[in-house]
């Protein structure tokens, strides 16, 4: 039995409608790593929203690092076994595995690909990762991105109808690489121009300002060896915001969102936030104060109600 | 074995198959700090330049963003291919820039010991490694004010068995050069 359905993407165009009308989804919870630190307001506000929601999640019991930007870089099975060894481990936890990290969503997403497509690397990193757990791997869970699940028309029905305030803010959605990217393997069918994400900021009321820098690179784990060329990458990306006339950048990737806080250095700097962040704005949750406090670039301005908003 | 033969080998690519549109070479987002553009680098692969290969920075200034591979004709994985000379770059003990290896093998190391990233452990070990004490030190006390940064590494439980998916890789590219896997 295989759960995932066909088209359902971060940059597919139809999302999978949820049966009855109210939201009663219940996922199985992989933070990653980043979550737990550099991002921890990314899974602050994820766990908040769908809380709000009604969506039920169950963190992954024992999960370990997906491998991110390094296990590729080994030759053979790890980078595909990290990958599978928390696929067994949500498979016990769930059908559906919500995975907010868009460098975790990438591995796992990758990993089940290619061990269905029957990639050498795969059937031996499933082999260990058998043997390590006492378990096979068996292509039960489908791995959904937080944009996937905010994007269903019955969890955009839910946002629409629990609306505090609409978030009038001129942003430009940012999905960096990770969510789109090997379009083969993620199940994308526009990888140049993804609107997932420009679904889930209009339905809460954001001017979604149309640029072509969402799926450009931020430079990813380049900025712990080579800061410098992040930074080019990064001043770029808010240069061309600021642009299209956005006053702050939604991201949903914590490498993304890392680098662009930190790494930026144009005046005056731009808030970047995460779209979990947005939308517990949106729907009045009042740990959002705290949220938008851990970053870098002071974005509490955008906290307020729309008259009162620092553009 | 040629050189295009070998990176088949170990990254699944063929290289041979590119005809030069540079496709791959417009969309890479490092090819501005590069000495060659991948689709140069691919050039020299099927010339079998393995010296000019190896001493590539693209080799490490890969972000691993996949711009190359979805947009390449001919479907091959740009990324995949670095990977590979990568790899056979330390093989050879050529590492032409050590401060992004020392960062993957701190990374790994500390998923190694922990089962979960640590950032401030890999930060202190890459630091040692490179002798870049001062660094971002100024960021990082910013962020651990913002408690991004954990003075504790978090533990995965019953991480037992990762050792052996990290020591397996050595066996498995010994296998594969000699011949075992078809």
């Amino acid at each position: 039995m295989s759960t995932a359905p066909a088209g359902a993407a971060v940059c597919a165009d139809t999302a999978r409608a949820t049966g009855g009308g109210g939201v009663t989804l219940r996922l199985a919870y992989y933070p990653g790593c980043s979550l737990h630190s550099t991002g921890w307001e990314f899974d602050a506000s994820t766990r908040a929203v769908c809380a709000a929601l009604g969506i039920e999640l169950r963190e992954v019991p024992g999960w370990t690092c997906c491998g991110s930007s390094s296990a590729h870089t080994r030759p053979g099975p790890l980078a595909r076994a990290l990958g599978l060894r928390n696929l067994v481990l949500a498979e016990g936890t769930g059908q559906e595995v919500l995975v907010p990290c868009a460098a975790c969503y990438n591995v796992l997403k990758g990993a089940d690909a290619a061990w269905r497509a029957g990639e050498e690397e795969a059937q031996e990193a499933a082999r260990l990762v058998e043997e390590g757990l006492g378990r096979p791997y068996r292509g039960e869970v489908a791995v959904r991105h937080v944009l996937e699940v905010l994007g269903q028309p019955g969890v955009l029905e839910a946002l629409r109808a629990r609306l505090k305030s609409p978030w009038r803010v001129p942003v430009v959605p940012y999905y960096g690489c990770l969510l789109s990217r090997p379009s083969s393997q993620l199940g994308c069918d526009r990888p140049e121009q993804p609107v997932l994400m420009d679904r889930v900021l209009e339905a809460i009321g954001a001017e979604v300002r149309p640029w072509s820098y969402k799926t450009d690179c931020c430079g990813a784990s380049l900025t712990i060896s080579h800061a410098p060329v992040v930074e080019v990458l990064v001043n770029e990306l808010i240069k061309q915001a600021r642009r299209a006339g956005a006053v702050a950048l939604v991201t949903a990737c914590p490498m993304c969102h890392a680098n662009l806080d930190s790494r930026q250095s144009v005046t005056p700097p731009m808030p970047v936030l995460y779209v979990t962040e947005a939308v517990g704005i949106a729907l009045g949750l009042p740990e959002a104060r705290r949220w938008l406090g851990a970053h870098l670039v002071d974005a509490r301005g955008l906290l307020g109600p729309p008259g009162e908003m620092v553009p | 074995m040629t050189l295009a033969e070998e990176i088949r080998e170990r990254s699944g690519q063929d290289i041979n198959s590119c005809y030069q549109c540079h496709k791959c070479s417009g969309g890479c987002p490092v090819t501005f700090v590069c000495d060659l553009p991948l689709s140069g680098l691919v050039r020299a692969l099927q010339l079998g330049l393995r010296d000019v290969a190896l001493a590539s920075r693209l080799v490490w200034l890969c972000s691993g963003c996949r711009a190359c591979f979805e947009r390449c004709p001919n479907g091959i994985d740009g990324a995949r291919v670095l990977d590979a000379l990568k790899a056979m770059a330390k093989e050879a003990d050529r590492v032409e820039d050590p401060q992004v290896a020392a960062f993957h093998d701190a990374f790994l190391g500390m998923v190694r010991r922990f089962g979960r990233a640590y950032e401030l452990g890999m930060m202190a070990e890459y630091k040692l490694r490179t002798g870049t004490l001062t660094q971002d030190v100024p960021l990082g006390m910013k962020m651990m004010a913002r408690r991004k940064l954990r003075l504790l590494p978090s533990l995965a439980p019953r991480r037992g068995d990762l050792g052996r998916l990290f020591r397996e890789g050595v066996r498995y590219r010994k296998r594969q050069a000699g011949g075992d896997l078809a």
